[in-house]
């Protein structure tokens, strides 16, 4: 019973953990090559989870929905950078976080405006509706193991083209040092908007594949975004391969410890104690785990070298 | 070296004295609003709307005190608005109704709090400290969502606003003003106090270059947690007022998007004016309250639907008014004034 519960939850927070990680790759690039704190990221997978459901609604298929959705996406990230991010690289953090801060309330209450404030839902594609054996009488729904298997499938991707690839390491060479890579002649503007239309374009995937799954509502990206940034600080501010270790973490961490903290915390105090203390510290256990690593390790994980 | 001298040999240049009659007619018009009130005949909703504004003042003078003076970004400033306030809810519902209680445990905890968070937060600089204290503020949200026995995510309804002394006299609205006006007022001139000693004078020194601080015998750390200790206990404060005047405590009151708010409140009156704070968090609360109003009056020439839907929808439009302030005016309503004053 236990074993098969582990199992579940292991799978859930792989799940998770790989769609915090969508959404934390292209926040880390963005925040590791141009320095720049983009509030605004969480309500990219708000915009990608409302563009699939209106687009497979009107096609009336998911995979043409997404092969709609995520141009769309990309666009909108670009539209957003050339009105209003490209003139914030400059400036301080804190102008930054506000005027991100101003981006989320303007699409929030603009989704509510256009599509109104009632929760949509997407139908599951039916190729992947259902559920497989995968142990003995252990149902799992397979759209979950798609999603597992498309988040496994984007890290590897991105794998290559950050290591193997031209822009890559370009991308590579600007988290390390911006000013250099631009003096030697690489145009960092249109750099800056390849990287920053592209993790656009990853947080509206993520929030396509949770469609079917979760309830497409405003500010459905405002705790994910946060969750995002615990994910990158962790792994080190930049660095892909700490964000990918960071988000399967998180994911893991937060999932398990929701479904095990009372049963662990049985152990040491009476069930109706451990049940109200374990729901208490369960959602606070990745922040605490965030403070713990901040505090051995004030650079994250895996700091990029400066 | 000349700078750190020029700082501390003349604090106040000539054009300083003139913005300092802001503060007299700010606070002057604070008191001398509930007779205006009292002559409106709306006065409840005067007086409670006006209360608001100072208790958010409170919250962003306090947090313009590291911010502007520090330039320490706390993103999770209103996690001390939930400690002042929860303290207040749950020793209300242990039947201590007393603010001579509440009010010392509320600061105990702030300052417990903030020592703590603090000292780790501190460790860490620029971007990780926005994410960290962020952080420390997610996990006293999550906290208070699983307080049960306080009415969990839901939050709890007080039985009463807090006693004087075993007076109930807080119940007047208008003495809550006052009270709310004492507070802010002491506040204020508190933090005058600080940022014009040798103490407020290192606060800034390490905010401009901490190594040079260091450099000369200082230990910027120090100073930097004592003032975020002081800081999180004023904010503790205003939280405190903030569960009395709505008699209601919950979890909303420490969510992220809070926090938010009071580093925009800060933003818009100027960084590191004090009075400022109080200003923007005034402008704030205000346009908050009446721009649907003046959504709704200049979109006449729209259909009633269309009209319906933007009054609705009115942070449509203070989003870009957001973005525009941080793109436009650089240093806020007090930049504005000074800009002004020097023609």
């Amino acid at each position: 019973m236990t074993a098969t519960l582990l199992l579940i939850q292991t799978l859930n927070g792989l799940q998770f953990g790989l769609i915090l990680f969508l959404i934390a790759a292209g926040l880390t690039l963005v925040f590791g090559v141009m320095d720049f704190i983009n509030l605004a990221h969480g309500v990219q997978y708000m915009i990608g989870a409302y563009l699939i459901a209106a687009f497979s609604a009107w096609t009336g298929g998911f995979g043409w929905g997404l092969a709609l959705a995520l141009p769309t996406a990309l666009a909108f990230g670009l539209l957003l950078e050339v009105l209003i991010f490209r003139h914030l690289y400059e400036r301080d953090h804190l102008d930054q976080v506000l005027a991100t801060f101003g981006v989320i309330l303007f699409l929030n209450q603009g989704v509510k405006f256009v599509w109104g404030a009632a929760p949509l839902s997407v139908p599951v594609p039916e190729i992947l509706s259902g559920s497989v054996e995968i142990a003995d009488g252990l149902l799992y729904p397979v759209y979950r193991l798609a999603i597992i298997a498309a988040g496994l499938l984007v890290a590897a991707l991105l794998y290559v083209l950050v290591n193997y690839t031209r822009v890559g390491m370009l991308v590579r060479a600007g988290a390390t040092n911006p000013q250099m890579v631009s003096a030697l002649g690489v145009n960092i503007k249109r750099l800056f908007m390849i990287v920053f239309g592209f993790g656009a374009m990853l947080a509206g995937f993520a929030g396509a594949m949770v469609a079917p799954i979760l309830s497409v509502q405003p500010g459905m990206g405002d705790n994910i975004l946060i969750l995002a940034f615990v994910v990158i600080v962790i792994g080190g501010i930049g660095s892909i391969r700490g964000a990918f270790l960071a988000a399967l973490l998180i994911g893991l961490v937060d999932t398990i410890g929701r479904s095990f903290a009372p049963n662990l915390l049985r152990l040491v105090l009476d069930p109706s104690a451990a049940s109200q203390t374990g729901r208490a510290i369960a959602p606070m256990l990745i922040y605490i785990f965030m403070a713990a690593v901040l505090f051995f390790r004030p650079a994250g994980l895996f700091p990029v070298k400066r | 070296m000349t700078e750190l001298t020029g700082t501390q040999t003349a604090p106040a240049p000539s054009p300083g004295m003139r913005i300092d009659i802001i503060p007299v007619i700010l606070f002057a018009a604070f008191a001398a609003a509930p007779l205006l009130a009292s002559a409106s005949g709306a006065e409840g909703y005067v007086l409670s709307l006006l209360t608001r504004v100072m208790i958010f003042g409170l919250a962003a003078l306090s947090l313009d005190l590291i911010l502007g003076y520090g330039a320490l970004v706390s993103f999770g400033h209103a996690a001390f608005l939930g400690i002042g306030a929860y303290a207040v809810g749950i020793l209300a519902s242990h039947g201590v109704e007393d603010a001579l209680i509440q009010i010392p445990v509320a600061l105990a905890a702030s300052a417990l709090f903030a020592l703590v968070t603090g000292a780790i937060s501190l460790r860490t600089k620029g971007v990780y400290f926005i994410m960290i204290t962020l952080a420390f503020a997610q996990m006293l949200f999550f906290l208070a969502t699983s307080l049960a026995p306080y009415g969990g995510d839901d939050g709890m309804t007080l039985p009463t606003r807090s006693l004087v002394a075993g007076a109930g006299f807080l119940e007047n609205d208008y003495a809550f003003y006052a009270a709310t006006l004492l507070c802010l007022t002491g506040g204020y001139l508190l933090s005058r106090a600080i940022v014009t000693s040798r103490f407020g004078r290192v606060l800034r020194g390490t905010k401009e270059n901490a190594v040079r601080m260091e450099a000369i015998g200082f230990q910027p750390f120090r100073f930097q947690l004592a003032a975020y200790v002081i800081s999180g206990m004023m904010a503790g404060l205003a939280g405190c007022l903030m569960a009395n005047q709505a008699e209601f405590i919950s979890p909303a009151f420490m969510t992220w998007q809070r926090s938010g708010e009071l580093i925009f409140m800060v933003v818009l009156g100027g960084l590191g004016s004090l009075h400022g704070a109080i200003i923007g968090a005034a402008a704030f609360l205000l346009l908050e309250e009446f721009l649907p109003e003046l959504l709704h009056a200049g979109s006449f020439f729209l259909n009633d639907d269309v009209r319906w839907r933007l009054t609705e929808n009115w942070q449509m439009v203070f989003g870009p008014i957001l973005i525009l302030i941080v793109l436009f005016a650089r240093g806020g309503i007090m930049g504005i004034l000074r800009r002004g004053s020097h023609g």
